[in-house]
């Protein structure tokens, strides 16, 4: 809502500005800004003592603690397991989901997870919907699933940047025309949250954040206390996440843990062509977290790609292992990591 | 507009305090730009340097409520002497964002910042201010000579690792169209800035701006029953408090108000706040983000 000045006015406010440059300079000696008027300093600082409270130390324990109220969650839980395999985000891509499958198979896991983000990016969305049901994949809703289930008009993706969302759109638009309504209404039905206990610990599994399915959370942009915290209010052991594309995991200060899964419909930002899943090991006291390399045939993803349209843009990522969309949210240290 | 109460304004909740914000560089700042929505100068000491202990209390207070990120703004916050090590005891507890104008970025403070980010886990991220790209559209903006000093800035921080994000307004309607986006990428490629990084913010129309483009008309104001679906969720006051040398304010837009002070100490401030102000309105409209 920005008042859009036109050229001449521009041009004359500039020569005004010659002096109110100086009376800016100036024009706080002793004075407060208070909204939009100058004032005395002594009279803002004494109305900013009056504004707002003071509890004692006794009332900010309590306030804090209400603040910090743990929330109730029903969820049944799943398990208990001794080894599952955990992946997220498949952006259609079925030849990655595949190979997972097959490692599934030789690895013989208790059970198989994904934490969403069915579609995107990749081609043909349906053909990923068979291989999920028949090997018995315990899913959950990502943003995508809501968003297409929901006849949202976008993915809900949570990006802020033009850019971004130019891209992300072109993925939700082509997504959304190539799914059948079946598919969808499916998606809509998987759970939003999951509990699962490996060992003796239960973990919560959610797509972005236990707060919001489309939070990223990066390594580092995530504060270890803010982590504590959710792990105390969802009273769980660790938590299980996906959404940002890049795999990482935290054992925190007490113990817990939490892991980022990655996704298999891409590559993680680091020039290679495989994507990345998790093995959680139940020993004894201690959790042991995997990430594995999955190798598939990403030639043939990349043909399939160029066949249905989709930039070329998107393909360079699968042949390359760089992104090359999609950068602008990713924190500083993250970013520095990336190619582009 | 007479004798209203907050009753007579929606309110917005306090969801989750995601991002504490500092008021580090105070409102001093070594530039005194046109659109400054707290019409910071260098002798605006509104709001004065917070100093390193007053930081690390609200440090203290926030780990104890989970906060996940930080924001440092200003003024401008390298002004303030004590800056480096605010940000060292920062990064200890999380990631850190420096909103800056970027003129004090010289090469030794780039190397010293640079060494720093290296040394955490988490991202120390730096915004750098700029308004055009080139200096007939910055300069009358920000002051001579500034979008060279900018941009000098900018490419030391990122020759020092720090690839910094730049960070216009939409004063200019060219900065917001597709090519203005892309003469922006091009004029720091030029400057050897291989991966530009860019954000654009609305203009707030309060404090040095209202002399620059007028202030907001009386309808531009939440009554009590524009409550939206999703609540206040957009609103950064719904995940966010501000800190100064004064205490903790709701958000970064409302230092200049006294009644947007809510408290001392963090704890003090996790109710929710009437949202009374024209600046709520475009917050509202906007959905402004202050986030990257």
């Amino acid at each position: 809502m920005s008042q859009r000045i036109p050229e001449d006015l521009q041009k004359k406010g500039l020569r005004r500005r010659a002096n109110a440059d100086v009376d800016k300079l100036t024009a706080h000696r002793g004075m407060a800004t208070w909204g939009e008027t100058l004032v005395p300093l002594g009279d803002f600082r004494q109305a900013v003592r009056k504004s707002g409270k003071e509890l004692t130390s006794a009332e900010r324990l309590v306030a804090v603690k209400d603040y910090l109220e743990a929330s109730s969650d029903d969820t049944l839980i799943e398990g208990p397991f001794s080894k599952i395999i955990v992946f997220g985000g498949v952006y259609s891509n079925s030849f990655a989901l595949h190979a997972l499958l097959d490692e599934a198979q030789s690895r013989r896991p208790d059970a198989v997870y994904c934490l969403g983000d069915l579609g995107g990016f990749g081609p043909n969305p349906e053909t990923i919907w068979p291989l999920l049901t028949e090997s018995a994949v315990r899913s959950i809703q990502g943003n995508y699933e809501e968003s297409l289930a929901g006849g949202r008009d976008d993915c809900n993706c949570g990006y802020a940047d033009p850019r971004d969302n130019h891209f992300a759109e072109i993925s939700y638009s082509y997504t959304a025309r190539n799914c059948s309504s079946e598919f969808k209404r499916w998606m809509g039905g998987l759970p939003k949250r999951r509990r699962v206990r490996v060992g003796q610990r239960e973990l919560l599994f959610i797509h972005g954040s236990p707060r919001r399915i489309n939070e990223f959370l990066f390594f580092s942009s995530t504060s270890v206390p803010f982590l504590e915290t959710l792990l105390d209010q969802e009273r769980c052991d660790g938590i299980l996440c996906t959404h940002t594309g890049l795999h990482w995991h935290r054992r925190l200060p007490s113990g817990r843990d939490v892991i980022n899964v990655g996704v298999i419909g891409r590559p993680a930002n680091d020039g290679r062509t495989e994507v990345w899943y998790s093995v959680l090991n139940d020993e004894g006291d201690r959790l042991s977290v995997e990430f594995l390399p999955l190798a598939y045939d990403y030639q043939s993803l990349a043909s399939a790609m160029r066949r249905e349209g989709l930039p070329d843009v998107f393909v360079e990522t699968i042949t390359s292992g760089w992104w090359t969309t999609c950068l602008e949210i990713l924190p500083a240290r993250e970013r520095a990591a990336s190619r582009f | 507009m007479d004798h209203v109460t907050p009753s007579d304004y929606p309110s917005a909740e306090l969801r989750s305090l995601d991002t504490l914000w500092f008021q580090v560089g105070g409102t001093v700042c070594n530039l005194a730009c046109s659109h400054c929505f707290i019409s910071c100068s260098p002798t605006n000491h509104t709001h004065e340097f917070m100093t390193l202990k007053q930081v690390e209390t609200h440090l203290e207070d926030a780990v104890a409520l989970g906060v996940k990120d930080y924001y440092f703004t200003g003024g401008e916050p390298f002004l303030n002497p004590e800056m480096e090590d605010i940000l060292a005891a920062t990064l200890r507890v999380g990631p850190a964002t420096v909103l800056t104008n970027g003129l004090l970025l010289d090469s030794e403070r780039c190397q010293r910042l640079g060494a720093l980010a290296g040394s955490t886990e988490y991202s120390l991220d730096l915004r750098i201010s700029i308004d055009g790209y080139s200096a007939e559209a910055n300069d009358p903006i920000r002051g001579e000579g500034t979008f060279e000093r900018i941009l000098t800035g900018a490419t030391r921080a990122a020759a020092a690792g720090l690839n910094p994000v730049m960070t216009v307004t939409e004063v200019h309607r060219d900065n917001v169209t597709s090519e203005g986006r892309q003469r922006f990428f091009e004029t720091l490629r030029d400057r050897g800035i291989e991966r530009p990084r860019l954000k654009i913010l609305p203009v707030f129309q309060i404090g040095a701006e209202t002399e620059r483009s007028g202030a907001y008309e009386s309808w531009q104001q939440l009554a009590k029953d524009d409550v939206p679906e999703d609540r206040w969720d957009h609103l950064q006051c719904s995940t966010s408090r501000m800190a100064t040398d004064q205490g903790v304010w709701v958000c970064p837009i409302l230092v200049n108000e006294p009644q947007g002070r809510m408290g001392q100490r963090l704890a003090d401030t996790l109710d929710s706040f009437p949202l009374s102000h024209q600046a709520c309105w475009t917050c509202h409209v906007h959905g402004v983000s202050c986030r990257t």
